[in-house]
């Protein structure tokens, strides 16, 4: 189970709090989705979930202990896949960052073997996610904190993404946290909705 | 015309290349010339005093009737020599400058950028001066003083470029998909600083070369015996008005057109080096 | 106002043998604004969208080829006309701020957007800025923060301001609901609705097709470099209006529809020509034609289609 405690986040001392007193409870196998619009913090509650930043108060427990320094069973996939990859490296570099890949795993990502001496800017915003996505899956990942993953990207191509992630979400009994903006999405994919931020719809 | 040839028939990436070659085979041909002609551009004939360019003296001779062409040769080695010299060890010393800054600390870094700033506001030419003349003239003299004032400007770039690469989502991800410090500053780190580093040492020997003729040419450098391009230039001073204009415009042509080619070398290599631009 | 016929852009890339290679990125592209309309181009990421508002400002990079013929009130766009129109008659709403100059007040750079746009004097230039500024409900002390101090809709609303203060008849907006939360976006694209409503033409640039339906009239449905259907924007009710494959899937994958995927995922690799359909290898309904000929452009009901089987 992948738990937080009594969340506080504040980026600087004298600066007011981003969130507080936030608990959450994310079971195995479990999709938990987070709406809310942007910048009241859902990408930094992201980032406190899987160990980027510290939080003031609180603390974060995968299976009751607290988040490793290194490899991480809680993983979080970005927005704006180009910001996650090194920009000089190809792509079959970057896919083996995290461990070994299983080629089914990236079969049924749709990942093409002409991608794999390309850079990342000769790929297409859903092709990149793709990547970013088998890398994560391919470490000992528990947990996937998925930050607007797919708002970037058409609906066909949002929709084959998290065909794919189900598959294999409901075969590992991954925990998953959604965050979006878009509640239809977050109605498709959830089994349980929190809402920490101010919702106003869509 | 052979510049429109020049343009179909390459694209941009074989034209960088070529140019590349182009400067590398230059230098090459200078250091080569240099030591084929040996002893011969110190050798006095009292005979062929003063003659304008010819083909046998491209580059004239000089009131001692020393063959012009193997002086400015040579000239052109020691200041080069000179240059790469003083660029190398400025870069480094703005590579390790800028690292520490980077990943040391607040304090340390506070102190490089107040270096930083102390060296850029004082001006150039005076620093240069007062070190060289401080180690006593001489090509040492003229080494420390360059390598001792061109850092900050690399410093600069390699900070910036360690603290955006620190704050870089991938370099974090790295760290969490269970990289360690060590393979992310080899595998991440390096291949980005590497490109900025030998670009500016590359744009570093331009002005290391230019300001070390220079302190010769203001007689703070080598001394007259050693025939740096900023000797024979000084020396041409007095001649000039005798109408031997040969003796400073062909040292200095030949200077400008070696100082033109590491830049381009620079500017050719940072087009070859970067993703995005290398394919175009 | 606009039209683009048959365009098609590639770029000259070398791989890593020195040998160059051609890489089409938009192969053929049609689409015509009207004055008083706004024109959604629709389409995958990776599609060559955004391409096509470079390409029609001339911007793109050096190593790209453009073939087809650009009309811009009624007479062809040459490379010549778009260095003295664009920013006068035709003004880019771009994706994000980075498009702006971090370091000049917002309120200085609408300014200089105005007299970019023709506007000589400085005062008058002023008086513009201010008017759009507060057109967009901004007041005087927006026009002092620098582009880092904007929210996300703020962000939007000077953008537009700073598009809109000149005369241009045509804008583009590339992706205007980007990073914007529901709200925002609704009011950004209302923003667009109205200059639409004033007589300018809008082409919006957009992958997020459900958003855009409010306030759009037609849609340009363009997928691998080649648009597929151009449709009303109340064929996207029910079933059966729609004309191509493609646009029904999209349509379908939805999370408010039935949020379905085609059962194949392998993308075409997009340089090696198949000169078919680009669609044909997910398509459900694809004949033994639609690998080998790229359909041509047809008429169906009271919009358009490229597809042997509409």
């Amino acid at each position: 189970m992948l738990e937080c405690r009594g969340i506080t986040f504040s980026y600087d001392k004298n600066h007011k709090k981003l969130f507080q007193d936030i608990d959450l409870k994310i079971n195995p196998g479990e999709i938990v989705g987070m709406p809310g619009p942007s910048g009241q913090g859902k990408s930094t509650l992201a980032k406190v979930l899987s160990g980027y930043l510290q939080p003031q108060v609180g603390t974060v427990l995968v299976d009751g202990s607290p988040l490793p320094a290194g490899k991480n069973p809680v993983q979080l996939i970005f927005q704006n896949p180009e910001h996650a990859v090194n920009p000089h490296w190809n792509v079959r570099k970057i896919l083996n960052e995290g461990g070994i890949i299983n080629p089914e795993l990236s079969k049924n990502f749709g990942i093409q073997n002409f991608w794999l001496d390309r850079f990342p800017h000769e790929l297409s915003g859903g092709e990149l996610q793709r990547i970013c996505l088998v890398r994560a899956l391919c470490s000992n990942l528990r947990y996937l904190i998925c930050d607007e993953i797919t708002s970037m990207l058409d609906a066909l191509t949002q929709a084959g993404i998290w065909h794919s992630l189900l598959q294999e979400i409901e075969k590992r009994q991954l925990g998953v946290l959604v965050i979006s903006h878009d509640n239809a999405l977050i109605a498709r994919l959830c089994s349980r909705v929190v809402h920490f931020f101010e919702d106003t719809g869509k | 015309m052979f510049v429109q040839l020049y343009r179909i028939h390459l694209n941009r990436r074989s034209r960088t290349l070529v140019t590349v070659i182009s400067c590398l085979a230059l230098f090459a041909a200078v250091f080569l010339g240099a030591w084929l002609y040996g002893e011969n551009g110190e050798i006095t004939n009292l005979q062929l005093r003063k003659l304008p360019p010819s083909w046998e003296q491209p580059f004239g001779t000089d009131w001692l009737g020393r063959d012009m062409f193997a002086r400015t040769l040579k000239g052109l080695r020691i200041s080069l020599m000179i240059g790469l010299s003083a660029a190398t060890a400025s870069a480094i010393i703005a590579l390790i400058l800028g690292l520490a800054a980077a990943t040391l600390g607040k304090a340390v870094d506070t102190a490089v950028t107040w270096l930083i700033d102390v060296a850029i506001a004082t001006p150039h030419l005076i620093l240069l001066i007062l070190i060289a003349f401080a180690c006593g003239g001489g090509a040492k003299g003229v080494i420390i003083a360059v390598a001792a004032s061109h850092w900050p400007v690399l410093t600069r770039i390699i900070r910036a470029e360690v603290l955006q690469l620190r704050s870089s989502a991938f370099i974090h991800l790295s760290a969490k998909l269970g990289r360690g410090p060590l393979w992310i500053a080899w595998h991440h780190m390096l291949p980005h600083l590497l490109p900025q580093f030998v670009i500016g040492l590359l744009l570093m020997f331009p002005h290391a070369i230019l300001h070390a003729a220079a302190l010769t040419f203001l007689g703070f450098g080598m001394s007259p015996h050693t025939p740096a391009i900023g000797v024979l230039l000084a020396e041409s001073m007095r001649y000039l008005s005798m109408g031997l204009w040969w003796l400073a415009v062909a040292p200095g042509l030949t200077l400008i057109i070696s100082v033109q080619a590491f830049d381009i070398l620079g500017n050719s290599l940072r087009v070859l080096l970067d993703p995005k631009t290398c394919r175009e | 106002m606009l039209k683009v016929e048959n365009f098609s852009v590639s770029f000259s890339y070398n791989s890593s043998q020195l040998s160059k290679k051609q890489v089409s990125a938009i192969t053929s592209l049609d689409i015509e604004v009207k004055a008083g309309e706004i024109m959604a181009v629709v389409g995958q990421s990776g599609a060559g969208k955004s391409l096509l508002a470079h390409a029609i400002l001339g911007i793109l990079p050096r190593n790209a080829h453009t073939a087809g013929k650009i009309y811009f009130k009624g007479r062809s766009l040459t490379a010549q006309r778009i260095k003295k129109i664009r920013g006068k008659e035709i003004a880019l709403i771009p994706q994000s701020i980075n498009y702006l100059n971090p370091l000049l007040k917002v309120g200085t750079q609408v300014a200089r957007a105005a007299r970019l746009s023709g506007l000589k004097n400085r005062d008058e230039a002023k008086q513009a800025a201010h008017s759009a500024l507060a057109r967009y409900l901004l007041d005087d002390s927006v026009a002092k923060y620098y582009p880092f101090q904007l929210s996300g809709g703020m962000a939007r609303r000077i953008l537009t301001a700073t598009a809109t203060v000149g005369m241009a008849d045509l804008l583009l907006a590339d992706e205007p609901t980007n990073g914007l939360d529901a709200l925002a976006a609704e009011e950004a694209l209302g923003h667009l609705r109205e200059l639409a409503d004033t007589g300018k033409a809008v082409l919006l640039i957009t992958h997020d097709i459900e958003s855009v339906l409010k306030i759009t009239d037609r849609v340009s449905v363009f997928y691998d470099g080649i648009t597929l259907e151009v449709a009303n924007t109340s064929d996207f009710t029910g079933k059966l209006c729609l004309r191509h494959p493609y646009t029904t899937a999209l349509w379908a994958a939805l999370p408010t529809n039935s949020f379905t995927s085609p059962p194949s995922q392998a993308t075409t690799p997009s340089n090696g020509k198949t000169g078919g359909c680009p669609y044909h290898l997910h398509c459900a309904k694809h004949g033994p034609d639609c690998a080998d000929e790229l359909p041509r452009m047809q008429e169906l009901r009271d919009g358009l289609v490229r597809c042997h089987n509409a």
